[in-house]
């Protein structure tokens, strides 16, 4: 008891510059939080904003059509050409793109996610992570190309409808306009599967988080007072995975928008924006036009998240 | 007539796990039931398999006269009161209350009144246009009853419908959930582990454990006289009284409940049993003392009014208590 009563209440103070530090810290700490943020901020500040700020403002110079050169004078003549006939085409294809792929992702990716959120448990749900994950893992060049051999013309896909007498589906499919072509690999229809194959996962996980928060009870509360289960989904179910869809589908979205890649490689020779974007201040030097065409995905997201936003997407959050 | 809800030997296991195991019961029309038990005594599971969110493994279940088992939740005209209330987030109160009429097809003035009117009953006026996360738990509390209401359920189920609440707001919610029951005339059937609310509440309780219903019957049946080990000791905390202690006290062999409030100290009368005592413990309880005597090797639990005098720790006291007090139970273990 005696020695208990003899030791002091607060301790020594802690001996060194490393005790003295967390002294200090303790006492202040909007200067360890501020000390913390600097640097993230300044990186998003300078390097992130800025360079794309400074990108933007390439988008409303001109250039000599006669020597080459960026001319430094505020026109808006380059958004003129980006409304021109050949460029709207690349932005007509480009976000019809991205609205089909996204549109299907969210219905492929919703009742993966639902069986994930609500009944896969144990091994089961450490499969499905891994099932979603893993194609994220292995590299995005490896992936087009092996889809390339699947959709090509002498392809498995090709051989496998053959043997089960169905290549007349494919032949069906392919003489379509627009969507069809020679092969599934030189045709808007690959693109779309490789786009699709390539941003699901970007789809099925935030709406299985999203899913995952909506308590079971209120499943049951809504069967309670009447609502069939497709009553359930529309009123209860939807609105609050809502914004796990639309998160999914900011990502499906801007990413096609703005991949160069895939469209290359899978699908007509018909450009998309990336490809705009690469050619113009590649291989053309016209930086401004490219700046153009970068905007274009940014105005486009930001009109989809207002649009979202009114819509109420965002209410359950 | 037809009983609310019928049970005959209704069944529900969970793999090994007997959760409802053969119980019969019979909820009469416009009667407060209440099912009482510990937790993972099979009350809740009753609940839903009234409400349909279960489906027995065996047995019988009859609404109002109809079989109810393979019928979904969707289709009972029984609504449920949830533990945690389970409102919908991202709809304003009004729109909860609401929904049950809304997905019933009901017109949108109709149902925006009845529904204004449902929150008015439970002392919600004008809350309409706010969300569940701006709401106190008594506040939603209400909601969640008149968002079940509205629907003029044939039965209300309530699942520990005052668990989640303090003591001041539950004894509240207890009358006003009682005074609602008189005025409306609907049956109502809540479960509860606490012995306080079920014996203040019901009509007649069914206490539970293990699965099986233990005793069914009126609050002072269930309270006074106790037809196992577990019901008076989970009712009220009798003391439980060994067959060889009944005896010696003059009574009939037999295991035995008696009631700490029954006994008196040191105030033997006529026609009393009495035994002696020393006291081991006192504590103050407010309007009472409980005082714990060992006679023998059998320790007495009493509860005597702040009243009376408390005597010494250590001292030798007298109880007595009327024979009729002395409970004797139909089982023997």
């Amino acid at each position: 008891m005696s020695t208990v009563t003899s030791q002091r209440v607060m301790l020594a103070k802690e001996a060194g510059l490393v005790g003295r530090i967390s002294d200090f810290f303790w006492k202040h700490p909007h200067v360890f939080l501020a000390l913390m943020l600097a640097p993230p901020l300044l990186w998003l500040g300078i390097i992130y904003l800025g360079s794309l700020l400074a990108l933007l403002l390439q988008s409303f110079f001109s250039i000599d059509d006669y020597s080459g050169l960026v001319n430094y004078e505020f026109t808006l003549s380059t958004y003129g050409q980006l409304l021109n006939e050949t460029n709207l085409d690349i932005i007509i294809r480009t976000v019809s793109m991205a609205v089909i792929v996204t549109l299907f992702s969210a219905l492929i990716a919703f009742p993966i996610a639902y069986y994930a959120a609500r009944y896969a448990k144990g091994k089961w749900k450490a499969f499905f992570y891994l099932g979603v994950m893993l194609p994220l893992w292995s590299s995005y060049l490896v992936k087009i190309y092996a889809w390339k051999l699947i959709l090509a013309k002498e392809g498995i896909l090709t051989w496998l409808l053959t043997k089960l007498n169905l290549l007349w589906l494919l032949d069906a499919w392919l003489s379509l306009p627009v969507i069809g072509g020679n092969s599934l690999s030189v045709s808007y229809t690959g693109t779309f599967i490789v786009f699709v194959y390539v941003w699901l996962p970007f789809m099925i996980l935030p709406i299985q988080a999203s899913l995952e928060r909506v308590p079971v009870n209120l499943i049951e509360a809504s069967s309670d007072l009447g609502s069939t289960p497709q009553q359930t989904f529309r009123h209860v179910l939807l609105p609050l995975a809502l914004p796990g869809i639309v998160a999914g589908s900011i990502f499906t979205f801007s990413l096609t928008l703005g991949d160069y890649i895939i469209p290359q490689i899978i699908g007509s020779s018909r450009l998309f924006i990336g490809q705009a974007v690469y050619a113009q201040q590649g291989t053309a030097g016209n930086i401004p036009l490219a700046a153009a065409f970068t905007v274009v995905p940014i105005i486009i997201m930001g009109l989809y998240l207002w649009m979202a936003r009114r819509m109420g997407a965002f209410d359950a959050l | 007539m037809n009983a609310a809800v019928l049970f005959e030997k209704v069944s529900r296991f969970f793999g090994a796990v007997r959760a409802v195991d053969s119980v019969d019961l019979a909820v009469e029309e416009g009667e407060f039931f209440a099912m009482l038990g510990p937790s993972g005594s099979g009350k809740t599971t009753c609940l839903r398999l009234m409400a349909g969110f279960e489906q027995p493994t065996g047995g019988h279940i009859e609404i109002f006269g109809e079989t109810a088992e393979g019928i979904p939740p969707y289709r009972r005209n029984v609504n449920t009161v949830f533990q945690d209330y389970a409102l919908f987030p991202h709809l304003t109160i009004l729109d909860n209350v609401a929904y049950g009429l809304m997905v019933k097809g009901v017109a949108r003035e109709e149902r925006r009144k009845a529904a204004e009117d449902a929150l008015a009953m439970v002392k919600l006026p004008g809350y309409g246009a706010r969300r569940p996360g701006q709401l106190s738990g008594g506040q939603r509390q209400r909601v969640a009853l008149a968002r079940a209401l509205v629907n003029k359920p044939k039965v209300l189920l309530l699942d520990e419908p005052l668990g989640a609440l303090d003591l001041k707001l539950r004894e509240q919610m207890q009358d006003e959930l009682k005074s609602l029951q008189k005025s409306l005339g609907i049956t109502f059937v809540f479960v509860t582990h606490d012995q306080g609310e079920a014996l203040s509440m019901a009509d007649r309780i069914a206490v539970f454990n293990e699965g099986k219903i233990q005793q069914l019957g009126t609050p002072e049946e269930v309270y006074k006289r106790p037809s196992t080990r577990f019901v008076a000791d989970f009712v009220g905390s009798s003391n439980i009284l060994e067959p060889e202690f009944v005896k010696k006290l003059g009574g009939k062999a037999g295991l035995a409940s008696l009631r700490p409030e029954a006994i008196e100290l040191n105030n033997k009368r006529a026609g009393q049993l009495s035994i002696s005592g020393t006291v081991i413990s006192r504590s103050f309880l407010g309007a009472s003392n409980r005082i714990i005597v060992i006679v023998g090797d059998t320790k007495l639990h009493i509860t005597s009014p702040a009243t009376q005098p408390v005597p010494e720790e250590g001292s030798t006291v007298s109880l007595s208590f009327a024979p009729n007090d002395l409970h004797l139970m139909e089982t023997t273990t």
